[in-house]
């Protein structure tokens, strides 16, 4: 991208620029913008445990039983929980800027709706797929 | 010639008439792309995932290496990790204001995500042809 070169003009001098976070009161819809943002970026760090579990797999048994003891240990369970919860929100932030795109929820009430549907949602399916985890396990 | 201090222009003056980045909405695009991909391949993901839970090394070995569940796996890994991908360079682009840094720190966005996605894909390949 090309960057208009910043010359030296005294901060007294610079014309205001638009706020950043820490002007504004948070509320839901910028909070659930972070989280976007936030479950992204830890997603990104999980596909590492992803990447240990597909090659133990294709390794041998020995590699496979370490992974397994790991992410099956209270720490690893605990990691895969907010793993699922994140994929969860992450994917449902998504639904949401489809429908952004479709022009429509943009307006007041629908937007604080969305916000909440992806809020609550998150936990409902992820809550959902771990209670038939251990029912199936 | 420094922008007076009392002058009101922008640095837009600055950029205009050097032509557009060629870049455009090619990014964005993408990342849309790869999103609407991503919705489903994201449940059959979790649903591949229940039903593995639990299960011994030999059955997960036998279910990722079919097929069908391969592909699915496939799928799914390349259109999450070029999402990542995208994502990051993003949120590098947002945070990071030196070119130098922010070079570096997208060219290691790059390497990971290659590095990450080729070790993925090679282990379910593997998984499929062993």
């Amino acid at each position: 991208m090309a960057e208009a070169k910043s010359r030296p003009v005294s901060p007294e001098a610079r014309r205001p620029l638009s706020p950043h976070l820490q002007i504004y009161r948070p509320m839901l819809t910028m909070m659930m913008s972070i989280m976007h943002r936030v479950t992204g970026m830890a997603l990104y760090a999980g596909t590492l445990l992803m990447a240990w579990w597909l090659i133990a797999a294709a390794t041998d048994a020995r590699a496979f039983a370490t992974v397994s003891g790991v992410l099956g240990s209270i720490p690893g369970r605990l990691v895969l929980l907010g793993f699922t919860w994140a994929l969860f929100h992450h994917m449902l932030g998504g639904v949401r800027h489809f429908i952004w795109d479709m022009g429509r929820g943009m307006d007041h009430p629908e937007r604080e709706y969305l916000a909440q549907a992806t809020l609550i949602g998150g936990f409902v399916l992820t809550l959902i797929v771990w209670i038939v985890a251990y029912m199936v396990r | 010639m420094a922008n007076d201090p009392d002058s009101m222009r922008t640095s837009i003056r600055q950029v205009r008439y050097l032509g557009s980045a060629k870049a455009g909405t090619h990014h964005v695009w993408h990342m849309r792309l790869t999103s609407f991909a991503l919705l489903p391949l994201t449940i059959a993901f979790v649903w591949l995932m229940l039903t593995l839970v639990g299960k011994d090394y030999n059955a997960v070995r036998l279910a990722l290496g079919s097929p069908a569940i391969a592909i699915v796996m496939l799928l799914f890994l390349l259109a999450g990790i070029y999402h990542m991908m995208l994502g990051m360079q993003t949120v590098i682009e947002d945070y990071i204001h030196t070119e130098v840094a922010k070079t570096v720190w997208l060219m290691a966005n790059t390497f990971f995500s290659i590095c990450i996605g080729l070790a993925c894909v090679y282990a379910v390949l593997r998984l499929s042809f062993t």
